[in-house]
């Protein structure tokens, strides 16, 4: 019964999100107010249906009723209760519905905090907002139905891929969730904006508030699945530029452009167009992340379904969407007219140079991604874009863009003064470079590359810190009341940067100066890696809730300093019956050891398969993603973004 | 048909977890050894997604592995073990794909886009000064500065 007043809920939220898209929308434009008013509680509405849809589904698979398809092929009655939680979300047709569900929680709060909004722009916003829901809903309703019922129904599931069975995973989705459909709001506007016709310093600052909403998010979510890859896949890799994992860091480096362009159309009134267009992309990337991992057309660890009627439907979904919003782009862009002039060296301009590195970057993941494809259907031929290609590509475009970035926050509006630029960071520069090259002997050479990584990661952290030690004037008199007086805004970039800084530190760290061993090991066997001398102890059964596992232990110590215990596990899940492996790591400032206990030698019991790896500086990496993400949320609470100020802005 | 793809993907799945074979021989001579991991790197687990033969528990990924440290022990150099490798499965089991004249579009990629790039920012800068300068004042407009300097005049 529950199950079914979900699904009724949810063919509700549809029709309101038919009605929320028209009606409103020919109101706004024929300025009948009744209609207008429609628009609001509708988004209320659709919220209010959409949970309790969500909340039917959850319930479904907290009691484990099996005679819902989708519970019955993703769940198991022996299953901790968090899993059976995160399962939801965890399969193709919960995960549609919980986007739905984000989409509306998006659309009923731009309903909230945008009501003083100029009138009309409000309504098309809301009206486009429940534009992409319905495409979702009629996609739920008619390929994807979470709701049906199967009979005769099992007495018991099929389980969750154990892999998926872990904390991380269970909040990673919604998080990469937050991050996806939050751009559907600055999509919203920007479509909004278009049609009005009219794009100002107002509207940048209505944007960028759910622009930095969803980059948090996003960079959040991304960031948790890459450490999730990084425990729990055991060969102590990170980021695999798997089609996937490009699916999300596409959109993430445009909304990012973004947030950098909607900062010069707030301060300098230019760049509109392009800000607009920025807009839509990312947001077009994020349905294309979606159709990338949801049709199956690329192959991969997160394609839960794989149905080719599903794909034709998000297809024409997504040309309708991205068609639809570049055709009105096409006829509406030159109506915005560029203001502020401004010189090749200004802040305007490394802004640009950013917005177009950081483009140019997306395009090539998603070139890099859909290449074999493209490959495989014009000439048959087979090709693999694997890492190496994506690792060389990024880092040609991201070395200059973290050399702007430096430069960037010191340079002023309108026209700076080249030279004066370049005798102000000097210094910086060469301390960078000194620091790098101190370091790089240090940790005894290694390659090139890695030097290069240094210097740029250094000189990030250092000319950060120089231009707001500058901008606090450090050392005058009163620097701390200035320090406490800055503008949030500019203390996120400080933070925002800062963590890029750190986190870059980190990979050239765990890129480059990490070391890896396999060995076959006997119970006292010892191994020194990265530092660390690691002895075998022995190892143990356990019975866990729903696997069996064997549980090596390990000392590790260095400098015969105090011995760390370090147990890794080898799972085998019994629904559906798979081997896993769980890490041990060891996590220090100046590196991880990370360990991964494999299979016994058939032959004699007490030798084992044994993965060592160490990671210098992999605690950077989370740390500094960490310090971006509080810069975002400080930027965030600034007051002229708090929803509150917008009572001032009339327009 | 969903069941068996998803079968599939279950059992891609499991042979993605990490490699730990236990019963395969390591090459007595450390720097060969060296030199076949730094080999299996470059190649391809034909069964999993992205993921290199060493870091691989597939039996595919075993028997190439093994392939590797033969080939070094008959003393092939680098290049004859990946061609090798490319006349048996092509160029898909590179993961980096070869720069040749197919993939020259995809390796130029970064660079092409970057110089488009650039070229529209520069067009773009240029006509909006032309713009700027050469658009004279419409009459309408004259006349509105004019009114607006008087008032300001007489203030």
């Amino acid at each position: 019964m529950i199950v079914e007043i979900g699904h009724f809920a949810l063919i509700l939220a549809c029709l309101l999100s038919l009605i929320q898209s028209t009606f409103p929308l020919y109101g706004s434009l024929k300025g009948k107010g009744r209609l207008m008013a429609i628009a609001a509680p509708a988004a209320y509405g659709q919220f209010l249906f959409v949970t309790i849809s969500f909340a039917a589904l959850m319930y479904a698979f907290v009691v484990s009723d099996f005679s819902v398809a989708n519970v019955a092929r993703n769940s198991h009655t022996l299953k901790p209760m968090l899993y059976k939680i995160s399962a939801t979300w965890g399969n193709h047709e919960g995960s549609i519905l919980f986007w739905t569900f984000i989409l509306s929680l998006y659309g009923a709060l731009v309903a909230f905090f945008g009501r003083k909004l100029p009138r009309t722009f409000y309504v098309k916003v809301l009206a486009i907002q429940a534009l992409v829901g319905l495409g979702f809903y009629l996609f739920l309703l008619l390929t994807s139905n979470p709701f049906e019922r199967i009979y005769p129904f099992p007495m018991e599931g099929n389980g969750l891929n154990p892999l998926l069975q872990d904390p991380g995973l269970a909040f990673h989705p919604p998080l990469l969730y937050m991050g996806y459909v939050g751009l559907s709001v600055t999509f919203s506007f920007a479509v909004g904006a278009l049609i009005e016709g009219r794009v100002d310093a107002a509207w940048a600052r209505w944007v960028r508030p759910w622009t930095l909403l969803a980059w948090c998010f996003l960079t959040a979510g991304i960031t948790l699945g890459s450490w999730w890859a990084y425990y729990e896949l055991g060969w102590g890799g990170w980021w695999f530029w798997d089609p996937v994992e490009n699916a999300s860091f596409m959109p993430w480096l445009v909304a990012t452009g973004l947030l950098h362009s909607a900062i010069v159309v707030e301060k300098r009134d230019t760049l509109k167009a392009w800000t607009i267009l920025l807009a839509i992309i990312a947001f077009s990337f994020s349905l294309l992340g979606t159709f990338i991992v949801r049709s199956g057309v690329l192959t991969s660890v997160h394609a839960f379904a794989t149905d080719p009627e599903r794909g034709v439907f998000i297809l024409m979904f997504l040309f309708i969407v991205i068609g639809g919003s570049l055709l009105l782009f096409a006829l509406r862009a030159d109506k915005l007219q560029p203001g502020g002039l401004f010189a090749p060296i200004s802040r305007e301009s490394m802004l640009v140079i950013n917005n177009l590195l950081l483009s140019v970057a997306a395009l090539v993941v998603m070139f890099g991604t859909l290449y074999p494809l493209l490959r495989d259907a014009l000439t048959g031929e087979k090709i693999t874009v694997g890492p190496p290609f994506f690792n060389l590509a990024f880092g040609f475009l991201m070395i200059p863009l973290i050399l702007v970035m430096g430069l960037g926050p010191s340079t002023s509006w309108k026209r700076a003064d080249l030279m004066g630029l370049a005798s102000r960071l000097k210094f910086v520069f060469a301390a960078s470079l000194l620091m790098a090259i101190a370091v790089f002997y240090a940790a005894g050479g290694g390659e090139i590359m890695a030097g290069i990584w240094l210097a740029v990661g250094l000189w990030l952290l250092l000319s950060t810190l120089y231009e707001w030690a500058e901008r606090v004037k450090l050392f005058k008199s009163g620097a701390l009341a200035r320090i406490l007086r800055q503008p949030r805004a500019s203390i996120g970039m400080s933070f925002g940067h800062l963590g890029l800084a750190i986190a870059v530190l980190g990979m050239a760290g765990t890129s480059y100066w990490g070391a890896e061993k396999q060995e076959i090991m006997s119970y006292g066997d010892k191994v020194s890696i990265g530092g660390y001398d690691v002895t075998f102890e022995n190892t143990d059964g356990v019975i866990g809730p729903n696997y069996t596992a064997v549980r090596a232990t390990f000392s590790a110590s260095r400098d015969g300093g105090k011995p760390q215990i370090l147990k890794p596990e080898a799972r085998v899940y019994l629904t559906p019956p798979m081997p896993t492996t769980e890490a041990a790591i060891l996590s220090r400032f100046t590196g991880d050891l990370f360990v991964v206990i494999g299979e016994a030698n058939n032959r004699a019991y007490d030798q084992w398969a044994v993965r060592l790896y160490h990671k210098p500086l992999q605690v950077w990496l989370w740390g500094g993603v960490a310090v971006m993400v509080l810069g975002g949320l400080i930027s965030l609470s600034d007051r002229r973004f708090r929803m509150g100020a917008l009572k001032g802005a009339k327009k | 048909m969903r069941n068996l793809l998803s079968l599939i993907f279950l059992v891609m799945l499991s042979v993605s977890a990490a490699a730990v074979g236990v019963d395969e021989k390591r090459l007595d001579d450390p720097t060969q050894e060296a030199r076949a991991q730094e080999i299996m790197k470059q190649i391809r687990c034909l069964v999993c997604q992205n993921q290199s033969i060493v870091d691989s528990d597939a039996a595919l990924a075993r028997d190439l592995r093994i392939i590797v440290r033969e080939r070094i022990i008959a003393g092939d150099n680098d290049e004859q073990i990946l061609g090798y490798m490319t006349s048996r499965y092509g160029d898909w089991v590179l993961l980096k794909p070869p720069f040749d004249g197919a993939t020259i579009v995809l390796w130029l990629s970064p660079l092409l886009l970057l110089m488009v790039g650039f070229y529209v920012i520069y067009r773009n800068q240029k006509l909006r000064k032309s713009n700027v300068s050469s658009e004279p004042l419409t009459s309408e407009e004259k006349q509105r500065l004019e009114q607006l300097l008087n008032n300001e005049g007489r203030k």
